[in-house]
């Protein structure tokens, strides 16, 4: 097993190194995107419907499927994948973000009228401040999320640790299979820790 | 000086008024108590003053000025407000609560730091000890406290304080109202109070304003309302605490 880890490991890190970059990029863009609009339909009340279903029904779509439908939109490689995972990021970061904003209490926000805030004031300086460990947890979620399912975005092509997975499935080969698992795994978890932790140190700081 | 002509208010579109037809005048340096039982619209009056909520008729001015007519921003930070639920910001600390209006009218670091210090002192509260926590590490008295602070830090004429010390302990209360009292003498501000506590309200008003479902039954200083009360309710509201004080007496002696 250890001769076989180590003859692996140059394809190893390319490999993991596409995954995170699959990862990031598409949890990236679902932030750029998914946080202004998660602010948006708290203020518009006749697209957040539309905004949250939407998100929702994207969620309910099977990864594999999702994959398939971008095949034919956006060809083979690395751009459905990024698009198919942002797309998965979307609902909990827009819907954390919601949440978040939502949640602060009446008091804190009439306190902030009374006292002469301008909507763009109470934004930054309550809002998103009081709101920020939820978005983050969203985040965290989104990302998670994003490793599972970025190792299927090999099936077109891709590349990621889906890669050992797919190969090792047509070979028959187990090491392979648990090589790309192992390591996929072991990225979730780090992520999940890692922004865990992060997500502590807010909370700690707004409570 | 604050003046109110026939305002009126209403959250049903008409049906019923929150506010109706009320007129009043604060003069200068005086502390009007609105005082009334809940939904008689005391708040509501308050509310419209910095346009928290926005009357459907009639027409205020605060300093000689139109409220209507200004940038709600710009007259709310030039009135102090306090209330009930004191709404500190739970992500800064004392002393950034206290000098946010200063934040927010672009004041310096150098200039909010000294004018948060000098106003926890002026509220009795220890800056050293105080000025870098957060709201959640204070009691609910030191929280007012700081609230009062925040109200008062960019030196506003007009004060609207609605039940501020509602929820204390009848101790610190009363520690409260003295302190009220002294930088009321102190500052001269003018100031509408709003409570339901008829002591409260005979202990630190100029005069009193009684209102009854949206209207001013009586106004006038507590001699007047105490001794010509100008309608039955004015004489029940008032009766009735002193029937208890009766019976507080026995009981202690």
């Amino acid at each position: 097993m250890i001769d076989f880890l180590i003859e692996k490991s140059p394809e190893l890190l390319i490999k993991f190194r596409e995954h995170v970059i699959l990862t990031g990029v598409s949890t990236s863009f679902a932030i750029l995107v998914g946080v202004p609009l998660g602010i948006l339909i708290t203020r518009h009340k006749t697209i957040r419907g539309i905004v949250l279903a939407a998100a929702g029904v994207v969620q309910t779509i099977p990864s594999l499927a999702m994959l398939a439908f971008l095949l034919p939109l956006l060809g083979i490689g690395i751009k459905p994948a990024i698009v198919a995972l942002t797309l998965y990021a979307f609902l909990p970061i827009i819907r954390n973000t919601y949440t978040g904003l939502t949640n602060i209490s009446d008091e804190i926000i009439e306190a902030a009228t009374g006292v002469g805030f301008t909507p763009k004031q109470m934004l930054c300086l309550v809002e998103l401040p009081l709101a920020l460990p939820v978005i983050f947890a969203g985040i965290r979620t989104a990302a998670v999320i994003g490793v599972g399912i970025a190792t299927l975005s090999s099936f077109i092509g891709a590349g990621g640790l889906g890669d050992f997975i797919n190969r090792g499935i047509a070979l028959n080969n187990t090491k392979l299979i648990l090589l790309g698992a192992g390591a996929a795994a072991i990225l979730a978890l780090t992520i999940d820790f890692f922004l865990g932790f992060v997500e502590s140190l807010i909370w700690k700081r707004s409570t | 000086m604050i003046q109110l002509w026939d305002v009126c208010k209403s959250f049903d579109g008409g049906k019923t008024f929150a506010v109706n037809h009320l007129s009043l005048t604060v003069h200068e340096g005086e502390t009007l108590v609105l005082l009334g039982t809940s939904g008689c619209g005391k708040t509501t009056t308050l509310k419209m003053v910095n346009r928290l909520i926005e009357p459907d008729s009639g027409r205020m001015e605060v300093d000689g000025r139109n409220v209507l007519q200004q940038n709600p921003q710009d007259l709310r930070r030039s009135i102090g407000y306090t209330f009930q639920g004191i709404g500190l910001f739970p992500h800064m600390t004392v002393a950034d609560n206290i000098s946010i209006v200063l934040r927010l009218c672009g004041k310096s670091r150098q200039q909010r730091h000294d004018r948060a210090r000098e106003m926890l002192e002026m509220v009795e509260l220890d800056p050293q000890r105080f000025a870098n926590c957060y709201p959640d590490q204070l009691s609910g008295g030191q929280q007012q406290r700081v609230g009062v602070a925040r109200a008062l830090a960019a030196n506003p004429k007009y004060l609207l304080m609605d039940e501020p010390f509602g929820a204390l302990d009848a101790l610190t209360r009363d520690a409260l109202q003295q302190q009220f009292l002294k930088l009321k003498n102190e500052f001269q501000k003018t100031v509408i109070f709003v409570t339901h506590d008829i002591i409260e309200a005979l202990i630190l008003a100029d005069r009193i304003a009684v209102m009854h479902e949206g209207r001013i039954e009586q106004i006038g200083t507590k001699t007047e309302i105490l001794q010509k009360p100008a309608s039955q309710f004015v004489r029940d509201l008032f009766a009735k605490p002193a029937e208890q004080l009766k019976d507080f007496w026995t009981a202690l002696s």
